[in-house]
């Protein structure tokens, strides 16, 4: 066991993956001399060559369309979207070709790709540095969704997305890179489709992701303190929603708020109520409570950020209005 | 001289004349009111034409050739048929006239080695691959027995085993599909170290599709990364009823190659002997590692842009300049004076091509319909 940067977890599972299955390759922006905007394949281009690690021009739409006929061919390539936000405008490979071309041909095809990169509100990048693409390709059949949290689940979440024979699309977070722990040495592989219950609880199930993880585990010691016993779920994979794990909790709870970095309107959290709803309405106490991002551009000025998303104060306050049944 | 020179040559002769408007009159330029005359530009610029060396081609190449165009042809009238008796739905782009590219382009590549890319314009191009008329008409008609399952419908053919990528309904999102696929090509070659990696791949697009941003991002990467793959314009002068000369600032496509280093070619899209030899020396380069091709093959679609397409834009002595090309009878002539067939194995090929047509509609209307209960199968790599 040895203390990993998150950005460095992320570059040991690409490397061990690379090392492993020489059809493995990266393309993107930046990715080789550099070593990507934010080292995560620091190093890689000079272990693997230019063609295992390509650096690409800037045309996100055009590498992300390679990618597909690459992986269609035999090859498993993970993209880097230097920031997730870019690939608005590879949202129709990412869309029509990644997500749907295994349908439509029938099964002909396999599409196995990874699409990584930083999303994400970080400190005041600007409304477009600092957009949550995961909602807007919530709806996109044919491809599954993680957001990983910890060095320990980026690491194992990677490797699991690398081996995956569908396109992943792979949520980091910007401010989470220099997050750093002990994490299990050698090959591990975390499952793309569980929830991680983070702390278990009996009064109220928290649902949340990325870095609300954190945001959430402050609120939680203020809430142990206060006497409010929270279960924690980090929810990991956002398409499709662990609902075992979820309804589990929701039954020994039978109050649920749910903690997003997303806008609220068409958000991760809005998929999530109604099905939570559509499952779990029995088994609520109360209504389930949402704590999503203002419907906003993030603004640039620092406090005005602050007020765009959700602070641990906020979560704090709704969990116990939850517990006290006062919501 | 080759082509490049020859646009030297009339270029360095523009440059010459003394006024620049008159180099603008002289060239027959509206400013933006269509064609000059009654058969209009991509007409005459066909009849302008630099000749290229067409292939040359034995009695069995020959054959093969007129073979696939008329299978072609047919099975597109066929279509145009059955979608008026209502066995097919949605919509549906058919080939005809441009038989000499699919053809041409196709049949000088190796059948499940290289590999091919297309758009909704996709039936002949899936015939020429080698995807069976049953399994093509099926797909038409929604069927399981479909190359795609019958999810995909005619904008959407695929064959992994014929090595078809794709028709691809979104205008350019296949050319970086097929750019992928020659990346692995070169992947396998020289980062797995696989000699005998050399598919080329491709890419079969219209003249519209020229304008927009994939295009050049992936001719950028391809000539970039000198990718093995053939980019092949199938320039029909209409994107359904924008005019080429009305959606493009240098309607000549091919020279649009140069910005980016790699070779162009502008050929008789209604000569298949002259695309065949414009494409075998671009596949030769592609396989010898020197990199990509754009191929402009001027052609012309002899009917309406789909089958909705009521097609009351086109001027008649446009329509009847290229009726006179048509590309079969071409080869059917080509073939009987150099006395490599006769009419009447013409006309037996034309017999069977027949049969087959008849066979594969017969097929696909008795064919199963995909079961409800796989309604959603597919959508993932294990089901
Ligand atoms: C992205 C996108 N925009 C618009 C369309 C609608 N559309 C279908 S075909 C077509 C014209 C394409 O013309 P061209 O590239 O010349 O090919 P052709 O139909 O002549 O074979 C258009 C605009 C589309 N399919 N995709
Ligand atoms: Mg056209």
């Amino acid at each position: 066991m040895a203390e990993t940067l998150l950005f460095n977890a992320l570059r040991e599972a690409i490397d061990e993956e690379m090392a492993r299955d020489p059809h493995v390759c990266v393309m993107g922006e930046d990715v080789g001399q550099y070593g990507g905007s934010y080292k995560v394949t620091k190093d890689l281009y000079e272990k693997y060559g230019e063609l295992r690690v390509l650096d690409t021009p800037i045309a996100e739409n055009a590498f992300t369309g390679m990618a597909v006929g690459a992986a269609m061919t035999g090859l498993r390539p993970i993209v880097e979207g230097m920031n997730m936000g870019f690939l608005l405008l590879a949202f129709n490979q990412i869309s029509n070709n990644m997500g749907m071309l295994r349908y439509t041909s029938g099964g002909n095809f396999t599409i196995p790709t990874v699409v990584r990169g930083p999303g994400g509100v970080g400190r005041q990048l600007g409304a477009e540095h600092s957009q949550r693409l995961e909602a807007y390709f919530h709806a996109v059949p044919g491809i599954k969704i993680v957001a990983v949290s910890t060095p320990t689940n980026a690491k194992g979440l990677m490797k699991a997305a690398i081996r995956d024979n569908n396109p992943v699309l792979f949520f980091e977070h910007v401010l989470l890179y220099n997050l750093s722990e002990d994490i299990p040495a050698g090959d591990y592989i975390c499952a793309l489709d569980q929830a991680d219950v983070v702390r278990e609880g009996k009064d109220v199930t928290i649902l949340t992701y990325s870095r609300m993880r954190h945001h959430c585990l402050k609120a939680v010691e203020q809430l142990t303190k206060d006497g409010v016993d929270v279960e924690l779920i980090d929810l990991i994979s956002l398409k499709p929603f662990d609902m075992e794990t979820i309804t589990r909790s929701i039954r020994k709870t039978h109050k649920v708020l749910i903690v997003e970095e997303c806008m609220k309107t068409g958000g991760i959290g809005a998929e999530l109520m109604a099905l939570v709803t559509e499952h779990c309405f029995d088994d609520l106490d109360v209504r389930p409570v949402r704590l999503s991002s203002q419907d906003i551009p993030t603004p640039y000025n620092g406090t005005l950020e602050n007020l765009t998303i959700i602070q641990p104060h906020q979560i704090v306050d709704a969990a116990k209005q939850l517990h006290a049944g006062t919501i | 001289m080759t082509q490049a020179d020859m646009s030297q040559a009339k270029t360095s002769q523009a440059d010459a004349s003394a006024d620049p408007t008159d180099v603008l009159a002289a060239s027959g330029a509206p400013a933006c009111s269509g064609d000059v005359s009654a058969v209009g530009l991509h007409a005459e610029r066909l009849l302008n034409l630099y000749p290229s060396t067409p292939a040359t081609v034995s009695r069995e190449e020959g054959l093969l050739l007129y073979r696939d165009m008329t299978l072609g042809r047919r099975f597109e009238d066929k279509c145009a048929e059955m979608y008026y008796r209502g066995k097919m739905f949605g919509f549906v782009h058919l080939y005809n006239g441009q038989e000499a590219v699919s053809t041409g382009v196709i049949k000088a590549m190796k059948m499940q080695h290289d590999w091919f890319c297309s758009t909704y314009r996709d039936h002949v191009h899936a015939l020429s691959c080698g995807v069976p008329a049953r399994e093509v008409m099926s797909e038409l008609f929604g069927k399981e027995t479909g190359c795609s399952k019958g999810r995909g419908g005619s904008m959407h053919l695929f064959s992994k085993e014929h090595h078809l990528l794709g028709g691809y309904a979104f205008i350019g999102e296949g050319i970086p599909v097929a750019l992928g696929a020659a990346f692995t090509s070169r992947y396998k070659r020289d980062a797995l170290g696989d000699a005998s990696s050399d598919a080329v791949t491709a890419a079969f697009f219209g003249d519209g599709t020229c304008n927009i941003g994939q295009f050049y991002e992936c001719l950028n990467m391809a000539a970039l990364w000198k990718l093995p793959i053939l980019f092949v314009v199938e320039n029909n002068k209409w994107a359904i009823g924008m005019d080429h000369n009305r959606a493009t600032s240098d309607p000549e496509i091919w020279r649009k190659a140069a910005a980016f280093g790699m070779h162009g070619e502008e050929v008789d899209g209604m000569d298949v002997l002259a695309v065949r030899g414009a494409a075998q020396r671009a596949i030769e380069r592609a396989r010898a590692g020197e990199g990509p091709t754009v191929l402009e093959c001027l052609t012309y679609r002899f009917r309406g842009h789909s089958l909705a397409d009521p097609d009351e834009l086109r001027a008649e002595a446009e329509k009847e300049f290229w009726a006179q090309r048509d590309p079969i009878k071409r080869l059917g002539a080509h073939l009987i004076e150099h006395s490599l067939a006769t009419a009447e194995e013409l006309k037996a090929i034309e017999k069977e091509i027949d049969a087959e047509v008849a066979d594969c509609v017969e097929f696909a209307l008795a064919a199963p319909e995909p079961k409800p209960e796989e309604l959603t199968r597919y959508i993932w790599a294990e089901d």
